[in-house]
Protein backbone atom coordinates (compact mmCIF):
# COMPACT_ATOMS: atom_id res chain seq x y z
CA UNK A 1 0.00 0.00 0.00
CA UNK A 2 2.26 2.88 -1.51
CA UNK A 3 -0.67 5.89 -0.91
CA UNK A 4 -0.60 5.26 3.11
CA UNK A 5 2.36 6.04 5.18
CA UNK A 6 3.96 4.05 7.63
CA UNK A 7 1.73 5.02 10.84
CA UNK A 8 -1.56 5.15 8.54
CA UNK A 9 -0.87 1.76 7.48
CA UNK A 10 -0.02 0.53 10.89
CA UNK A 11 -3.87 2.03 11.97
CA UNK A 12 -5.37 0.92 9.35
CA UNK A 13 -4.36 -2.62 9.87
CA UNK A 14 -4.99 -2.54 13.76
CA UNK A 15 -8.28 -1.56 13.00
CA UNK A 16 -9.10 -4.13 11.43
CA UNK A 17 -7.40 -6.61 12.87
CA UNK A 18 -9.45 -5.19 16.22
CA UNK A 19 -12.46 -5.12 14.63
CA UNK A 20 -11.93 -9.02 12.97
CA UNK A 21 -11.43 -10.04 17.03
CA UNK A 22 -13.85 -8.17 18.14
CA UNK A 23 -16.43 -10.08 15.50
CA UNK A 24 -14.92 -13.14 16.08
CA UNK A 25 -15.16 -12.75 20.24
CA UNK A 26 -19.06 -11.59 19.80
CA UNK A 27 -20.22 -13.76 16.91
CA UNK A 28 -21.04 -16.51 19.23
CA UNK A 29 -22.76 -14.95 22.19
CA UNK A 30 -24.82 -13.00 19.78
CA UNK A 31 -26.15 -16.01 18.25
CA UNK A 32 -26.66 -17.29 21.55
CA UNK A 33 -28.56 -14.01 23.05
CA UNK A 34 -30.27 -13.51 19.76
CA UNK A 35 -32.29 -16.93 20.34
CA UNK A 36 -32.70 -16.63 23.87
CA UNK A 37 -33.96 -13.46 23.93
CA UNK A 38 -36.21 -14.44 20.46
CA UNK A 39 -37.50 -18.08 21.54
CA UNK A 40 -37.32 -18.00 25.41
CA UNK A 41 -39.96 -16.36 27.79
CA UNK A 42 -38.17 -15.86 31.29
CA UNK A 43 -38.46 -14.31 34.47
CA UNK A 44 -35.84 -11.08 33.88
CA UNK A 45 -36.19 -11.57 30.18
CA UNK A 46 -37.10 -7.29 29.90
CA UNK A 47 -33.88 -6.63 32.12
CA UNK A 48 -31.52 -8.90 30.25
CA UNK A 49 -32.91 -7.15 27.41
CA UNK A 50 -31.90 -3.43 28.32
CA UNK A 51 -28.59 -5.17 29.78
CA UNK A 52 -27.80 -6.23 26.58
CA UNK A 53 -29.12 -2.55 25.02
CA UNK A 54 -27.36 -0.81 27.48
CA UNK A 55 -24.00 0.22 25.40
CA UNK A 56 -26.13 1.88 22.81
CA UNK A 57 -27.27 4.71 25.29
CA UNK A 58 -24.20 4.66 28.06
CA UNK A 59 -21.57 7.21 27.33
CA UNK A 60 -18.89 5.32 25.35
CA UNK A 61 -16.52 6.17 28.65
CA UNK A 62 -18.82 4.76 30.52
CA UNK A 63 -18.13 1.60 29.12
CA UNK A 64 -14.50 1.88 29.44
CA UNK A 65 -14.36 2.65 32.45
CA UNK A 66 -16.57 -0.27 33.69
CA UNK A 67 -14.55 -2.41 31.68
CA UNK A 68 -11.11 -0.85 33.95
CA UNK A 69 -12.98 -2.12 36.97
CA UNK A 70 -13.64 -5.46 36.13
CA UNK A 71 -11.16 -6.42 33.84
CA UNK A 72 -8.29 -4.38 34.94
CA UNK A 73 -5.20 -6.30 36.63
CA UNK A 74 -7.00 -5.71 39.72
CA UNK A 75 -10.43 -6.46 38.47
CA UNK A 76 -12.39 -9.93 39.27
CA UNK A 77 -12.12 -10.90 35.66
CA UNK A 78 -9.12 -9.38 34.66
CA UNK A 79 -6.83 -10.60 37.16
CA UNK A 80 -8.29 -14.31 36.66
CA UNK A 81 -7.86 -14.03 32.67
CA UNK A 82 -4.15 -13.02 33.63
CA UNK A 83 -3.37 -15.69 36.00
CA UNK A 84 -5.71 -18.54 34.64
CA UNK A 85 -5.13 -17.93 30.69
CA UNK A 86 -2.15 -15.84 30.61
CA UNK A 87 -4.52 -13.37 28.70
CA UNK A 88 -3.82 -9.22 29.12
CA UNK A 89 -6.41 -7.22 28.56
CA UNK A 90 -4.94 -3.38 29.71
CA UNK A 91 -2.97 -1.50 26.86
CA UNK A 92 -3.19 -4.41 24.32
CA UNK A 93 -5.59 -5.46 21.23
CA UNK A 94 -7.21 -7.83 22.49
CA UNK A 95 -8.28 -5.32 25.48
CA UNK A 96 -9.38 -2.80 22.44
CA UNK A 97 -11.15 -5.83 20.36
CA UNK A 98 -13.14 -6.44 23.91
CA UNK A 99 -13.92 -2.73 24.29
CA UNK A 100 -15.47 -2.61 20.91
CA UNK A 101 -16.79 -5.86 20.94
CA UNK A 102 -19.34 -4.54 23.88
CA UNK A 103 -20.25 -1.29 22.19
CA UNK A 104 -21.11 -3.30 19.29
CA UNK A 105 -23.22 -6.00 20.60
CA UNK A 106 -26.23 -4.60 20.85
CA UNK A 107 -26.25 -3.61 17.40
CA UNK A 108 -25.38 -7.53 16.16
CA UNK A 109 -28.20 -9.13 18.15
CA UNK A 110 -30.45 -6.73 17.11
CA UNK A 111 -29.93 -7.55 13.26
CA UNK A 112 -29.93 -11.18 14.37
CA UNK A 113 -33.64 -10.91 15.97
CA UNK A 114 -34.98 -9.44 13.15
CA UNK A 115 -34.03 -12.76 11.58
CA UNK A 116 -34.75 -15.43 13.59
CA UNK A 117 -38.15 -13.95 14.02
CA UNK A 118 -38.74 -13.87 10.55
CA UNK A 119 -37.77 -17.46 10.76
CA UNK A 120 -41.00 -20.05 10.25
CA UNK A 121 -41.44 -22.07 13.64
CA UNK A 122 -43.33 -24.57 11.31
CA UNK A 123 -40.27 -25.78 9.74
CA UNK A 124 -38.54 -26.52 12.41
CA UNK A 125 -41.94 -28.68 13.80
CA UNK A 126 -41.09 -30.16 10.16
CA UNK A 127 -37.32 -31.00 10.98
CA UNK A 128 -38.48 -32.28 14.19
CA UNK A 129 -40.90 -34.36 12.83
CA UNK A 130 -37.77 -36.23 10.06
CA UNK A 131 -36.45 -36.82 13.64
CA UNK A 132 -33.82 -33.93 14.27
CA UNK A 133 -32.98 -33.02 17.74
CA UNK A 134 -32.78 -29.04 19.19
CA UNK A 135 -28.74 -28.88 17.74
CA UNK A 136 -29.84 -30.59 14.83
CA UNK A 137 -32.61 -28.08 13.81
CA UNK A 138 -30.75 -25.26 15.23
CA UNK A 139 -27.33 -25.84 12.93
CA UNK A 140 -29.34 -27.51 9.90
CA UNK A 141 -32.49 -24.84 9.86
CA UNK A 142 -32.83 -22.34 12.52
CA UNK A 143 -29.09 -21.24 11.66
CA UNK A 144 -29.05 -21.63 7.75
CA UNK A 145 -32.42 -19.35 7.63
CA UNK A 146 -30.89 -16.41 9.86
CA UNK A 147 -27.99 -16.41 8.08
CA UNK A 148 -28.74 -13.01 6.06
CA UNK A 149 -29.26 -11.43 9.89
CA UNK A 150 -25.89 -12.58 11.19
CA UNK A 151 -23.85 -11.69 8.20
CA UNK A 152 -25.66 -8.20 8.36
CA UNK A 153 -25.13 -7.88 12.14
CA UNK A 154 -21.28 -9.05 11.92
CA UNK A 155 -20.63 -6.77 9.17
CA UNK A 156 -22.27 -3.67 10.80
CA UNK A 157 -20.39 -4.47 14.15
CA UNK A 158 -17.33 -4.62 12.23
CA UNK A 159 -17.58 -1.58 10.96
CA UNK A 160 -18.37 -0.22 13.81
CA UNK A 161 -15.81 -1.71 15.37
CA UNK A 162 -13.66 0.08 13.48
CA UNK A 163 -14.81 3.56 14.17
CA UNK A 164 -15.16 2.98 17.91
CA UNK A 165 -13.33 6.18 20.41
CA UNK A 166 -14.23 6.61 23.83
CA UNK A 167 -14.50 2.76 25.47
CA UNK A 168 -11.79 2.16 23.22
CA UNK A 169 -9.19 4.90 24.82
CA UNK A 170 -10.65 5.17 28.57
CA UNK A 171 -10.12 1.17 28.71
CA UNK A 172 -6.97 0.67 26.83
CA UNK A 173 -5.30 3.92 26.13
CA UNK A 174 -4.10 5.24 23.03
CA UNK A 175 -0.51 3.17 22.00
CA UNK A 176 1.06 3.29 18.69
CA UNK A 177 1.14 0.19 17.14
CA UNK A 178 -0.72 -2.02 19.77
CA UNK A 179 -4.04 0.37 20.57
CA UNK A 180 -3.78 3.36 17.98
CA UNK A 181 -6.67 3.06 15.68
CA UNK A 182 -7.81 4.88 13.17
CA UNK A 183 -10.06 6.91 14.80
CA UNK A 184 -7.84 7.15 17.79
CA UNK A 185 -4.81 8.17 15.56
CA UNK A 186 -7.23 10.56 13.96
CA UNK A 187 -7.38 11.97 16.98
CA UNK A 188 -3.94 12.26 17.91
CA UNK A 189 -3.35 13.84 14.38
CA UNK A 190 -5.79 16.66 15.90
CA UNK A 191 -3.59 17.29 19.24
CA UNK A 192 -0.55 17.54 17.23
CA UNK A 193 0.27 20.80 15.48
CA UNK A 194 0.16 21.20 11.64
CA UNK A 195 -1.50 17.55 11.97
CA UNK A 196 -4.18 18.64 9.64
CA UNK A 197 -3.43 17.10 6.47
CA UNK A 198 -3.03 13.78 8.38
CA UNK A 199 -6.24 13.43 9.92
CA UNK A 200 -7.72 14.81 6.62
CA UNK A 201 -6.29 11.65 4.78
CA UNK A 202 -7.24 9.40 8.15
CA UNK A 203 -10.87 10.40 7.97
CA UNK A 204 -10.86 9.84 4.06
CA UNK A 205 -9.59 6.25 4.93
CA UNK A 206 -12.60 5.68 7.67
CA UNK A 207 -15.36 6.87 4.73
CA UNK A 208 -13.77 4.72 2.46
CA UNK A 209 -13.91 1.29 4.96
CA UNK A 210 -17.24 2.26 5.97
CA UNK A 211 -19.07 2.82 2.98
CA UNK A 212 -17.31 -0.32 1.14
CA UNK A 213 -18.49 -2.17 4.36
CA UNK A 214 -21.93 -1.10 3.90
CA UNK A 215 -21.90 -2.03 0.29
CA UNK A 216 -20.81 -5.56 0.95
CA UNK A 217 -23.21 -5.92 3.68
CA UNK A 218 -26.03 -5.24 1.01
CA UNK A 219 -24.29 -7.29 -1.63
CA UNK A 220 -24.28 -10.23 1.05
CA UNK A 221 -27.97 -9.91 1.93
CA UNK A 222 -29.23 -9.51 -1.83
CA UNK A 223 -27.17 -13.23 -2.33
CA UNK A 224 -28.65 -14.84 0.69
CA UNK A 225 -32.44 -13.61 -0.53
CA UNK A 226 -31.61 -14.74 -3.93
CA UNK A 227 -30.32 -18.31 -2.20
CA UNK A 228 -33.27 -18.65 -0.57
CA UNK A 229 -35.38 -17.75 -3.51
CA UNK A 230 -37.19 -14.72 -1.46
CA UNK B 1 -53.22 -50.68 15.55
CA UNK B 2 -52.58 -47.03 16.54
CA UNK B 3 -54.94 -46.30 19.54
CA UNK B 4 -55.30 -42.52 20.19
CA UNK B 5 -57.27 -41.01 23.21
CA UNK B 6 -56.24 -37.47 24.21
CA UNK B 7 -57.76 -34.56 26.12
CA UNK B 8 -56.62 -30.98 25.84
CA UNK B 9 -58.40 -27.55 26.93
CA UNK B 10 -57.12 -24.00 25.14
CA UNK B 11 -59.25 -21.44 26.12
CA UNK B 12 -62.79 -22.15 25.13
CA UNK B 13 -61.82 -24.91 22.70
CA UNK B 14 -61.71 -28.33 24.13
CA UNK B 15 -60.64 -31.57 22.41
CA UNK B 16 -61.67 -34.80 23.53
CA UNK B 17 -60.93 -37.39 21.04
CA UNK B 18 -60.46 -41.15 21.14
CA UNK B 19 -60.46 -43.75 18.07
CA UNK B 20 -58.60 -46.76 16.94
CA UNK B 21 -57.22 -47.79 13.57
CA UNK B 22 -56.89 -51.33 12.29
CA UNK B 23 -53.18 -51.19 10.87
CA UNK B 24 -52.31 -50.65 7.89
CA UNK B 25 -55.08 -48.60 6.47
CA UNK B 26 -56.13 -45.13 6.16
CA UNK B 27 -58.15 -43.68 8.59
CA UNK B 28 -59.89 -40.36 7.60
CA UNK B 29 -60.24 -37.45 10.25
CA UNK B 30 -63.34 -35.65 8.73
CA UNK B 31 -65.53 -32.65 9.86
CA UNK B 32 -66.00 -29.51 9.70
CA UNK B 33 -63.08 -26.77 9.43
CA UNK B 34 -62.07 -25.95 13.35
CA UNK B 35 -63.62 -29.36 15.24
CA UNK B 36 -60.19 -29.68 16.30
CA UNK B 37 -58.94 -32.16 13.69
CA UNK B 38 -55.46 -30.55 13.12
CA UNK B 39 -55.59 -30.22 17.15
CA UNK B 40 -55.52 -33.97 17.10
CA UNK B 41 -53.12 -34.97 14.21
CA UNK B 42 -50.31 -32.39 16.21
CA UNK B 43 -51.26 -34.48 19.61
CA UNK B 44 -50.45 -37.37 17.93
CA UNK B 45 -47.19 -36.01 16.42
CA UNK B 46 -46.27 -34.97 19.92
CA UNK B 47 -46.25 -31.19 18.33
CA UNK B 48 -48.73 -30.31 21.11
CA UNK B 49 -48.57 -31.31 24.76
CA UNK B 50 -52.24 -32.97 25.66
CA UNK B 51 -53.85 -32.52 28.85
CA UNK B 52 -53.91 -36.02 29.09
CA UNK B 53 -54.31 -39.61 27.16
CA UNK B 54 -52.93 -41.97 25.53
CA UNK B 55 -51.04 -42.72 22.77
CA UNK B 56 -49.75 -46.02 21.30
CA UNK B 57 -48.51 -47.75 18.04
CA UNK B 58 -48.68 -51.26 17.67
CA UNK B 59 -46.53 -52.35 20.80
CA UNK B 60 -44.93 -49.12 21.68
CA UNK B 61 -46.56 -46.44 23.61
CA UNK B 62 -45.97 -42.68 22.58
CA UNK B 63 -47.51 -40.90 25.08
CA UNK B 64 -49.09 -41.83 28.56
CA UNK B 65 -49.60 -38.85 30.95
CA UNK B 66 -50.44 -41.16 33.94
CA UNK B 67 -47.22 -42.75 33.23
CA UNK B 68 -46.08 -39.53 32.70
CA UNK B 69 -44.51 -40.99 29.49
CA UNK B 70 -43.88 -38.42 26.80
CA UNK B 71 -41.86 -39.19 23.81
CA UNK B 72 -40.77 -36.32 21.91
CA UNK B 73 -41.65 -35.54 18.06
CA UNK B 74 -38.35 -36.47 16.86
CA UNK B 75 -38.32 -39.90 18.26
CA UNK B 76 -41.85 -41.16 17.46
CA UNK B 77 -41.00 -42.15 13.96
CA UNK B 78 -44.20 -40.84 12.62
CA UNK B 79 -44.33 -38.87 9.25
CA UNK B 80 -46.57 -35.10 9.15
CA UNK B 81 -47.15 -33.65 5.74
CA UNK B 82 -48.14 -30.16 6.64
CA UNK B 83 -51.15 -28.63 4.55
CA UNK B 84 -48.52 -25.72 3.29
CA UNK B 85 -45.76 -28.63 2.91
CA UNK B 86 -43.08 -26.60 5.06
CA UNK B 87 -40.37 -27.77 2.04
CA UNK B 88 -36.96 -26.19 3.95
CA UNK B 89 -36.17 -23.25 1.57
CA UNK B 90 -32.47 -23.00 1.83
CA UNK B 91 -32.22 -27.04 0.70
CA UNK B 92 -32.66 -27.74 -2.92
CA UNK B 93 -35.60 -30.83 -3.58
CA UNK B 94 -32.83 -33.82 -3.19
CA UNK B 95 -31.56 -32.48 0.03
CA UNK B 96 -35.11 -31.90 1.74
CA UNK B 97 -35.62 -35.50 0.84
CA UNK B 98 -32.83 -36.62 2.54
CA UNK B 99 -33.30 -34.78 5.12
CA UNK B 100 -35.34 -37.37 6.87
CA UNK B 101 -33.70 -40.34 5.30
CA UNK B 102 -30.24 -39.16 6.86
CA UNK B 103 -31.58 -39.39 10.63
CA UNK B 104 -33.91 -42.75 10.11
CA UNK B 105 -32.24 -45.96 11.73
CA UNK B 106 -30.64 -47.93 9.24
CA UNK B 107 -33.79 -50.73 8.59
CA UNK B 108 -35.60 -48.94 5.35
CA UNK B 109 -38.52 -50.09 3.64
CA UNK B 110 -38.39 -47.76 1.34
CA UNK B 111 -35.48 -46.04 -0.97
CA UNK B 112 -34.85 -42.53 -2.67
CA UNK B 113 -35.32 -44.10 -5.65
CA UNK B 114 -38.57 -45.83 -4.85
CA UNK B 115 -40.28 -42.73 -3.06
CA UNK B 116 -38.85 -40.87 -6.59
CA UNK B 117 -40.59 -43.12 -8.46
CA UNK B 118 -43.81 -43.35 -6.93
CA UNK B 119 -44.45 -39.96 -6.75
CA UNK B 120 -42.36 -38.79 -9.99
CA UNK B 121 -39.95 -36.99 -8.48
CA UNK B 122 -36.85 -37.76 -10.93
CA UNK B 123 -37.07 -34.52 -12.88
CA UNK B 124 -37.16 -32.30 -9.55
CA UNK B 125 -34.40 -33.27 -7.54
CA UNK B 126 -31.92 -30.06 -8.30
CA UNK B 127 -34.53 -27.29 -8.14
CA UNK B 128 -34.88 -24.94 -5.33
CA UNK B 129 -38.38 -25.33 -3.45
CA UNK B 130 -39.42 -21.70 -4.08
CA UNK B 131 -39.33 -23.32 -8.12
CA UNK B 132 -42.41 -26.18 -7.49
CA UNK B 133 -45.65 -25.57 -7.89
CA UNK B 134 -47.97 -26.12 -5.43
CA UNK B 135 -48.68 -29.74 -6.34
CA UNK B 136 -45.25 -30.85 -6.68
CA UNK B 137 -44.52 -28.91 -3.27
CA UNK B 138 -46.98 -31.43 -1.85
CA UNK B 139 -45.05 -34.31 -3.53
CA UNK B 140 -42.00 -33.73 -2.20
CA UNK B 141 -43.19 -32.65 1.05
CA UNK B 142 -45.39 -36.41 1.01
CA UNK B 143 -41.81 -37.67 -0.34
CA UNK B 144 -39.46 -36.35 2.40
CA UNK B 145 -41.98 -37.98 4.87
CA UNK B 146 -41.90 -41.19 3.44
CA UNK B 147 -38.09 -41.18 3.21
CA UNK B 148 -37.89 -40.67 7.03
CA UNK B 149 -39.45 -44.06 7.37
CA UNK B 150 -41.93 -43.59 9.35
CA UNK B 151 -44.51 -45.98 11.62
CA UNK B 152 -47.24 -43.60 10.61
CA UNK B 153 -47.63 -40.76 8.08
CA UNK B 154 -50.27 -37.88 9.10
CA UNK B 155 -51.34 -36.10 6.73
CA UNK B 156 -53.03 -32.68 7.30
CA UNK B 157 -55.35 -31.64 4.98
CA UNK B 158 -51.82 -32.04 2.56
CA UNK B 159 -54.69 -30.75 -0.90
CA UNK B 160 -56.48 -28.08 0.72
CA UNK B 161 -54.36 -25.17 -0.48
CA UNK B 162 -54.71 -26.07 -4.35
CA UNK B 163 -56.88 -25.66 -6.85
CA UNK B 164 -58.56 -28.53 -7.91
CA UNK B 165 -56.52 -29.20 -11.20
CA UNK B 166 -53.54 -29.96 -8.76
CA UNK B 167 -55.84 -31.54 -6.83
CA UNK B 168 -56.55 -33.95 -9.44
CA UNK B 169 -53.05 -33.94 -10.30
CA UNK B 170 -51.06 -35.15 -6.81
CA UNK B 171 -54.59 -37.48 -5.17
CA UNK B 172 -53.30 -40.58 -7.55
CA UNK B 173 -50.22 -40.44 -5.83
CA UNK B 174 -51.62 -40.64 -2.35
CA UNK B 175 -53.46 -43.41 -3.91
CA UNK B 176 -50.91 -45.25 -5.46
CA UNK B 177 -48.53 -44.93 -1.78
CA UNK B 178 -51.87 -46.41 -0.07
CA UNK B 179 -51.49 -49.40 -2.07
CA UNK B 180 -48.29 -49.60 -2.36
CA UNK B 181 -46.74 -49.38 1.10
CA UNK B 182 -47.97 -50.90 4.21
CA UNK B 183 -47.22 -47.76 5.77
CA UNK B 184 -51.06 -46.51 8.25
CA UNK B 185 -51.70 -43.33 7.26
CA UNK B 186 -54.15 -40.65 9.60
CA UNK B 187 -55.42 -37.98 6.33
CA UNK B 188 -56.95 -35.22 7.68
CA UNK B 189 -59.64 -33.60 5.15
CA UNK B 190 -63.08 -31.76 5.51
CA UNK B 191 -63.54 -32.75 1.42
CA UNK B 192 -65.73 -35.52 1.50
CA UNK B 193 -64.51 -36.66 -1.78
CA UNK B 194 -61.51 -36.76 -0.63
CA UNK B 195 -62.20 -39.13 1.90
CA UNK B 196 -64.48 -41.66 -0.45
CA UNK B 197 -61.19 -42.45 -2.40
CA UNK B 198 -58.68 -43.05 0.30
CA UNK B 199 -59.98 -43.90 3.38
CA UNK B 200 -60.52 -47.20 4.43
CA UNK B 201 -61.88 -45.93 7.79
CA UNK B 202 -63.53 -42.75 9.17
CA UNK B 203 -63.61 -40.95 12.05
CA UNK B 204 -66.22 -37.75 12.40
CA UNK B 205 -65.57 -34.93 14.59
CA UNK B 206 -67.33 -32.42 15.69
CA UNK B 207 -66.36 -29.72 17.69
CA UNK B 208 -63.06 -31.38 19.30
CA UNK B 209 -65.05 -34.56 20.16
CA UNK B 210 -65.15 -37.48 17.94
CA UNK B 211 -68.24 -38.64 17.55
CA UNK B 212 -68.42 -41.86 15.30
CA UNK B 213 -66.00 -44.02 13.80
CA UNK B 214 -65.81 -47.11 11.27
CA UNK B 215 -65.49 -48.26 7.87
CA UNK B 216 -66.19 -46.35 4.88
CA UNK B 217 -69.57 -48.22 3.95
CA UNK B 218 -70.73 -48.77 7.31
CA UNK B 219 -69.85 -44.88 7.85
CA UNK B 220 -71.08 -43.90 4.77
CA UNK B 221 -75.17 -43.44 6.11
CA UNK B 222 -74.21 -42.07 9.49
CA UNK B 223 -76.32 -38.96 10.47
CA UNK B 224 -73.27 -37.24 12.14
CA UNK B 225 -71.75 -37.25 8.54
CA UNK B 226 -74.84 -36.49 7.01
CA UNK B 227 -75.07 -33.23 9.10
CA UNK B 228 -72.18 -32.32 8.18
CA UNK B 229 -71.94 -33.13 4.03
CA UNK B 230 -75.49 -32.42 3.97
CA UNK B 231 -78.03 -34.87 2.64
CA UNK B 232 -78.02 -34.51 -1.03
CA UNK B 233 -74.52 -35.80 -0.96
CA UNK B 234 -75.24 -38.81 1.44
CA UNK B 235 -75.29 -42.10 -0.31
CA UNK B 236 -74.06 -45.35 0.35
CA UNK B 237 -70.28 -46.34 -0.55
CA UNK B 238 -69.63 -49.73 -2.14
CA UNK B 239 -66.94 -51.82 -3.18
CA UNK B 240 -66.59 -52.55 -6.82
CA UNK B 241 -64.92 -54.43 -9.76
CA UNK B 242 -64.44 -53.18 -13.50
CA UNK B 243 -65.89 -56.49 -15.11
CA UNK B 244 -65.80 -54.38 -18.86
CA UNK B 245 -66.35 -51.19 -21.09
CA UNK B 246 -69.06 -51.09 -24.04
CA UNK B 247 -67.61 -48.42 -26.52
CA UNK B 248 -70.69 -48.61 -27.90
CA UNK B 249 -73.00 -46.85 -24.89
CA UNK B 250 -69.83 -45.28 -23.22
CA UNK B 251 -70.46 -47.15 -19.96
CA UNK B 252 -68.89 -49.53 -18.32
CA UNK B 253 -70.02 -52.43 -16.26
CA UNK B 254 -69.17 -52.81 -12.59
CA UNK B 255 -69.96 -55.85 -10.24
CA UNK B 256 -71.33 -54.57 -6.85
CA UNK B 257 -71.80 -58.14 -4.65
CA UNK B 258 -74.32 -60.00 -6.68
CA UNK B 259 -75.39 -57.23 -8.63
CA UNK B 260 -74.19 -55.65 -11.82
CA UNK B 261 -74.23 -51.90 -12.09
CA UNK B 262 -73.43 -49.93 -15.64
CA UNK B 263 -71.65 -46.21 -15.10
CA UNK B 264 -69.96 -43.60 -16.88
CA UNK B 265 -66.79 -45.13 -18.05
CA UNK B 266 -63.53 -43.57 -16.73
CA UNK B 267 -59.88 -44.62 -17.46
CA UNK B 268 -59.81 -47.74 -15.48
CA UNK B 269 -58.28 -51.70 -16.35
CA UNK B 270 -60.89 -54.26 -16.34
CA UNK B 271 -60.70 -55.77 -12.81
CA UNK B 272 -59.51 -53.01 -11.62
CA UNK B 273 -61.30 -52.42 -7.84
CA UNK B 274 -63.48 -49.02 -7.14
CA UNK B 275 -65.63 -47.44 -4.93
CA UNK B 276 -69.38 -46.35 -5.87
CA UNK B 277 -71.07 -44.15 -4.10
CA UNK B 278 -75.04 -44.49 -4.63
CA UNK B 279 -76.68 -41.15 -3.56
CA UNK B 280 -79.40 -41.12 -1.60
CA UNK B 281 -81.05 -38.50 -3.99
CA UNK B 282 -80.25 -40.50 -7.01
CA UNK B 283 -82.22 -43.87 -5.98
CA UNK B 284 -86.03 -44.70 -6.02
CA UNK B 285 -86.89 -47.64 -3.68
CA UNK B 286 -89.79 -50.26 -5.18
CA UNK B 287 -91.43 -53.32 -3.60
CA UNK B 288 -92.53 -54.45 -7.22
CA UNK B 289 -90.03 -54.85 -10.23
CA UNK B 290 -90.43 -51.06 -11.60
CA UNK B 291 -92.32 -50.71 -15.15
CA UNK B 292 -91.92 -48.03 -17.82
CA UNK B 293 -88.86 -46.08 -16.16
CA UNK B 294 -86.16 -44.75 -17.77
CA UNK B 295 -83.56 -46.08 -15.01
CA UNK B 296 -80.17 -47.49 -16.62
CA UNK B 297 -79.73 -49.81 -13.26
CA UNK B 298 -81.92 -51.84 -11.38
CA UNK B 299 -80.64 -53.55 -8.52
CA UNK B 300 -82.10 -56.15 -5.85
CA UNK B 301 -81.63 -56.75 -2.43
CA UNK B 302 -82.91 -56.61 0.57
CA UNK B 303 -83.81 -53.71 3.37
CA UNK B 304 -81.91 -54.36 6.49
CA UNK B 305 -82.50 -51.53 8.70
CA UNK B 306 -84.68 -48.30 8.36
CA UNK B 307 -83.78 -45.46 10.46
CA UNK B 308 -85.31 -41.67 10.92
CA UNK B 309 -84.18 -38.86 12.27
CA UNK B 310 -86.19 -35.86 14.30
CA UNK B 311 -85.36 -33.35 11.49
CA UNK B 312 -86.13 -35.50 8.53
CA UNK B 313 -88.64 -37.89 7.29
CA UNK B 314 -86.44 -39.78 5.08
CA UNK B 315 -86.00 -43.11 5.52
CA UNK B 316 -82.59 -44.67 4.83
CA UNK B 317 -82.05 -48.63 3.69
CA UNK B 318 -78.82 -49.96 3.90
CA UNK B 319 -78.12 -51.98 1.24
CA UNK B 320 -74.37 -53.54 1.58
CA UNK B 321 -72.74 -55.36 -1.32
CA UNK B 322 -72.61 -58.58 1.02
CA UNK B 323 -76.43 -57.91 1.77
CA UNK B 324 -77.82 -57.89 -1.81
CA UNK B 325 -80.39 -60.59 -1.96
CA UNK B 326 -84.04 -60.70 -3.63
CA UNK B 327 -87.13 -58.95 -1.57
CA UNK B 328 -87.06 -55.42 -2.57
CA UNK B 329 -85.85 -53.74 -6.23
CA UNK B 330 -84.03 -50.58 -6.01
CA UNK B 331 -83.54 -48.81 -9.18
CA UNK B 332 -80.61 -46.42 -9.45
CA UNK B 333 -79.64 -43.08 -11.50
CA UNK B 334 -83.59 -41.93 -11.31
CA UNK B 335 -84.13 -39.07 -9.09
CA UNK B 336 -86.94 -39.44 -7.07
CA UNK B 337 -89.75 -36.71 -6.94
CA UNK B 338 -90.24 -34.44 -3.74
CA UNK B 339 -86.93 -36.40 -2.16
CA UNK B 340 -88.40 -38.50 -0.08
CA UNK B 341 -88.04 -42.10 -0.91
CA UNK B 342 -90.77 -44.62 -0.74
CA UNK B 343 -90.95 -47.94 0.57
Amino acid sequence: MMWLSQSEGEALSLSLSVAARSVALSLPAAILLAWVLTRRRFLGHTLLDAFVHLPLVLPPVVVGYLLLVLFGTRGPIGSWLERALGVELIFTRNGAALATAVMSFPLMVRAMRISLENVDRGLEQAARTLGAGAIDRFATITLPLMLPGVLAGAITAFSAALGEFGAVITFVSNIPGETRTLPLALYSALQTPGGDTAAARLAGISFVLGLGGLLLSEWFARRVRRLLGR
Amino acid sequence: MLSVAVKKRRGSFSLDARFELPTPGVVALFGRSGCGKSTLVNAIAGLLDADSGRVALDDMVLLDTERRLYVPPERRRIGYVFQDARLFPHLSVAANLRYGERRAPPQRFVSLDAVAGLLDLGSLMDRRTHQLSGGERQRVAIGRALLSQPRLLLLDEPLASLDAARRDEVLPYLETLRDQLAVPMVYVSHDFDEVLRLATYVVLMESGKTIAQGGVGEMSLNGGLRSIIGADAVGAIVDGTVLGTDPSSGLMRVKLGHGELRVEAANVAVGAKLRVQLLARDLIVATQEPRHLSVRNILTGVITAVTSDDTDSDLVALLTSNRLRTGLTVGWRVKASGGTSAV
